[in-house]
């Protein structure tokens, strides 16, 4: 007997028969070719699987299928159609933010959620919350910078 | 030439080219491609002993795994391959030289099988005793890691000690440093230790490969290096009768590089599995554990630096002696220690120089090549000593610096003359920018703050040989296609090729589409790496738009009459100096020609083609001194200086303020330049703040991963960091310009030692320069770490 299990994705209602047990990244990138969302370490260390759970950035290497029933699941993919990437990733652009791009989706998403919870995050909050997505080439100073752009120039966005 | 003239488009912040797709999260890298159903996966067996030989693998259980198509050992593959020495096997033969090495392989339908069948496969080892200190492993009674030294192939310029565990020896004898330390009024001499580092692009090592039934193998990899991985591969497999026309390399964005993904390391499983399950892709992936102990590591070094000055702060002599840890195999790395010990001085101007750098094998992970390439190892040494002998000479530490630091003409270590460089300039800038010589006081009475300043340099390291090329075609509508093999790992070479390109065709970057490589397609590229793509491939990318400029006038001088020396290029047309009022778009003539008054057409498809071979370099210096040949195309030179934050109770440390300057001879794009600069400096400011690789007595590493290997993140960033672009053309670059992708990363270290001592009075001889260490020398009054 194969078991569905059902979840929201990108504002889609989607439905999967794979097992339960395999990790929420191979899911996502394997059976519906979201591959946006990045493995980089497959232990919940640095970030590049970030995804949003309820609206919560979440690890997707750390989560099983199982964990996503009836839940509601944002990735980069479904992120773009919306006023707050359109910000984002203007800021990223604009402060050179961006160099080999392979953590760039999980920042963008660590962004966004930071961005609708705190309406004018400092330095240091900004530095705080980006914490958890390492990023090897850019050292940070210009990611910081695109989200204090992206601040600036939210408006009503969020 | 060109530089004097006003640039349109070179030297400006042009966005890049490749950002949009980056951040929508479209951007194609290896592990998002997809190969359909019929898609292999391959596992490997591991060493778990650092040295012993294998005395039986049985593959028996694992085979018998349903799904399971193929388990692969030595016997399948007993072939040889390296880039610079052939000391490496596909799989382990007879022995196993580092915990982690691939002695066996599973191919399965799917992963998870391969895993399980891979923990079936056993293998029955008889150990040796494994050597992990590089000063061991070069004593008379040593085991010998490589009995077979001496019969490796290898490049020329290296000189392996057959019956011994070194693997190359780079001596530098250059003036007479015995005359040199007499005429000294202080000799000072101390050891400095540099542990193992790790790439960590955030992207994973992977590769598919495919042997199809016509005798191909494709190769998609994570690499920086397309064509020499084909030739790595075509001439291992040459014994199955592969050969170069067969094989391909296809490269897309890559996550980063930093030199882990030079060379071959896993890719050779990708060339060679398939060929034993032809019509199937194979996919193997490192796991970020196996990221850690087999790929390249930055190898680790002991180095005994003395050096003589005089009473007036001349340095009159330098004697560097240096024990590299390179680790089990070194067909790559031991171009490392040569590379970067023909260059150990520094840049500063010594007569008297002594440097013997010893590439050493060790039953640890493969050394290999790490951004900096030996010269941050090597300057961590040599800018703390240079600081401390100042010091004891009582001279400003930047004085002391200023006045020894090499200029152009100055004879370099191995006898050539210094190349055009802008040294004092970045010194002088940076020390204006940090106001070195002003004291700075906390107000918190248990905090220090102390500054630090280093020097340096670094030269291309690479084969005299190191050759680039590109092809440019015009479409209908003047955009182009600009092929090239230089790979887009981050550092922004799609778009900086763009800028060249546009810069001699008139026609702006956002009409230049740049194609990642496919070796079938595009055409030679050594390798990126080494600083060297702005300058070799930026060469071969104007040339080829230069050749299509040439194929255009020459299509007008025919259709039209004019003389070829009074046309140019203007917004996208073809104007006449002599003709004010002529004026042909590009995109009317660059497909279909120039039509004349019978009706028939001149010119046709503008197809540029451009290569660049390095002149003025060769690697034939003398073995016993280096001297004679020109191993170094040229320098890229810089200074920086910060301010550290210390607390006087922990040992923690912050840094305030970095400031960096480096001389890119022209910044082809300077926003791209200024980002190389903070996030080298960052990466940089991780080896010696947090990281270093912990091993057991056994060999194991302890720390393959990223909760104990400590990445710096967004918190850990300097409050400000000022970079600063120098521009003291070089002649044979593309408008004047040289790499800088490596140089941010290579004072880092230094800097934050001679920091940490200006502000409590510790020296940390030994790298990293953790809280741990200063914490601990404070609460014992200690003013020495080795």
């Amino acid at each position: 007997m194969t078991k569905l299990t059902s979840f929201t994705l990108n504002g889609e209602f989607v439905s999967t028969k794979s097992a339960l047990d395999l990790r929420l990244v191979d899911v996502l990138r394997c059976e519906f070719n979201l591959t946006g969302t990045k493995e980089g370490c497959g232990e919940g260390e640095c970030g590049a699987c970030m995804i949003l759970l309820d609206g919560h950035p979440a690890l997707s290497c750390l989560m099983l299928l199982g964990a996503a029933k009836d839940r509601d699941i944002l990735t980069i993919e479904g992120l773009r159609a919306t006023q707050g990437f359109a910000v984002l990733s203007q800021a990223f652009n604009d402060a050179g933010a961006v160099q080999c791009g392979f953590c760039t989706p999980g920042m963008i998403m660590t962004t966004y959620a930071l961005l609708r919870d705190n309406p004018n995050p400092d330095d240091g909050a900004i530095r705080a919350a980006m914490a958890g997505n390492l990023c090897r080439c850019t050292g940070y100073s210009m990611i910081v910078e695109a989200v204090s752009l992206a601040v600036q120039r939210r408006g009503e966005t969020w | 030439m060109e530089a004097m003239e006003e640039l349109k488009f070179v030297g400006k912040p042009t966005p890049r080219i490749d950002q949009q797709e980056k951040v929508l999260g479209a951007a194609r890298y290896v592990d998002d491609l997809d190969f359909g159903p019929n898609l292999l996966h391959a596992q490997v067996v591991e060493s778990s002993l650092a040295h012993a030989r294998i005395k039986k693998i049985d593959t028996s259980e694992a085979e018998k795994l349903p799904g399971v198509v193929k388990v692969v050992t030595g016997k399948d593959f007993p072939y040889h391959f390296g880039l610079y020495m052939q000391d490496r096997h596909i799989f382990a033969q007879d022995k196993v030289r580092f915990a982690g090495e691939q002695v066996a392989a599973v191919i399965a339908r799917d992963l998870a099988t391969a895993k399980r069948a891979a923990k079936r496969v056993k293998i029955i080892y008889e150990p040796l005793p494994a050597i992990l200190d590089p000063r061991e492993a070069v004593k008379k009674d040593a085991t010998l890691i490589h009995p077979e030294l001496g019969a490796y192939s290898h490049v020329p310029w290296f000189f392996p000690k057959p019956g011994s565990n070194i693997a190359h020896w780079r001596k530098v004898r250059k003036g007479d440093t015995i005359q040199g330390f007499a005429e000294a009024d202080l000799i000072f001499a101390d050891t400095y230790r540099v542990p193992r580092y790790a790439h960590c692009s955030i992207e994973l090592h992977g590769a598919i490969g495919l042997c199809d039934h016509s005798g191909r193998i494709t190769v998609w990899a994570a690499s920086q290096s397309p064509h020499t991985q084909r030739h790595i591969f075509a001439q291992a497999l040459a014994p199955l009768g592969f050969t170069h026309q067969n094989l391909r390399v296809i490269t897309p964005y890559v996550g980063g590089g930093f030199g882990g993904k030079a060379g071959v390391t896993m890719e050779i499983l990708a060339a060679a599995l398939p060929t034993l399950v032809k019509g199937y892709p194979i996919k193997i992936h490192w796991t970020r554990e196996q990221e850690f102990y087999n790929t390249y590591q930055r190898p680790a070094l002991v180095g005994t630096l003395k050096m003589g000055v005089k009473k007036d702060g001349t340095i009159t002599a330098f004697d560097y002696l240096i024990h590299w840890d390179a680790g089990a195999y070194v067909e790559y790395g031991a171009n490392v220690v040569n590379a970067s010990g023909l260059s150990a001085t520094g840049p500063y101007r010594i007569p008297n120089v002594r440097i013997d750098a010893l590439c050493v094998y060790t039953n640890l992970p493969p050394g290999g090549p790490y951004r900096g390439f030996g010269y941050p190892e090597l300057l961590f040494g040599v800018e703390s000593h240079t600081t401390r002998m100042a010091q004891q000479l009582g001279m400003d530490v930047v004085a002391f610096k200023r006045k020894n630091a090499i200029r152009e003409g100055d004879k370099l270590p191995y006898g050539a003359p210094m190349t055009p460089n802008g040294l004092t300039e970045c010194i002088d800038r940076v020390v204006k920018t940090i106001e070195w010589g002003k004291k700075e006081e906390h107000s918190d009475p248990n905090k220090a703050i102390g500054k630090g300043f280093a020097i340096f340099w670094k030269a291309p390291a690479m084969p005299p040989n190191a050759a680039s090329s590109a092809f440019l075609k015009f479409n209908e509508d003047a955009s182009v296609n600009l092929l090239i093999s230089a790979v887009e790992i981050g550092q922004g070479v799609l778009t900086a090729m763009a800028q060249i390109a546009a810069e001699i065709l008139t026609v702006p970057p956002e009409k230049i589409r740049v194609e990642s490589p496919d070796t079938d397609r595009n055409p030679y590229e050594w390798q990126t790496v080494a600083s060297h793509v702005a300058w070799g491939t930026g060469n071969a990318v104007k040339r080829a738009a230069i050749d299509a400029r040439e194929q255009i006038f020459e299509a007008v001088h025919h259709a039209c009459f004019l003389e070829k020396d009074a046309l140019y290029l203007e917004d996208e047309a073809v104007k006449c100096r002599t003709q004010p009022g002529f004026a042909l778009l590009l995109k009317e003539i660059v497909i279909n020609g120039i039509m004349v008054e019978d009706g028939t057409y001149r010119g046709g498809p503008i197809m540029g083609r451009g290569t660049f071979m390095p002149r003025f370099t060769s690697a034939m210096g003398d073995p016993d001194t280096g001297q004679g040949g020109h191993p170094c195309v040229h320098y890229t030179v810089g200074a920086a200086a910060l301010t550290l934050e210390v607390d006087k109770q922990t040992g923690r440390m912050k840094v305030l303020k970095a400031v960096e300057a480096i001389d890119a001879g022209k910044a082809i794009n300077p926003q791209i330049v200024k980002d190389q600069i903070c996030g080298g400096l960052l990466q940089g400011l991780g080896t010696v703040l947090y990281e270093d690789m912990r091993f057991d007595e056994s060999g194991k590493l302890l720390n393959p991963n990223f909760t104990d290997y400590k990445l710096p993140t967004a918190m850990d960033i300097p409050d400000e960091v000022i970079p600063i672009i120098v521009e003291t053309p070089q002649a044979d670059g593309p408008f004047g310009a040289r790499g800088i992708a490596e140089h941010p990363t290579i004072p880092a270290a230094p800097m934050v030692a001679n920091a940490v001592c200006d502000a409590v009075g510790v020296r940390v001889k030994s790298m990293p320069v953790t809280a741990e260490k200063v914490g601990l020398a404070l609460a014992a009054g200690q003013t020495e770490v080795e």
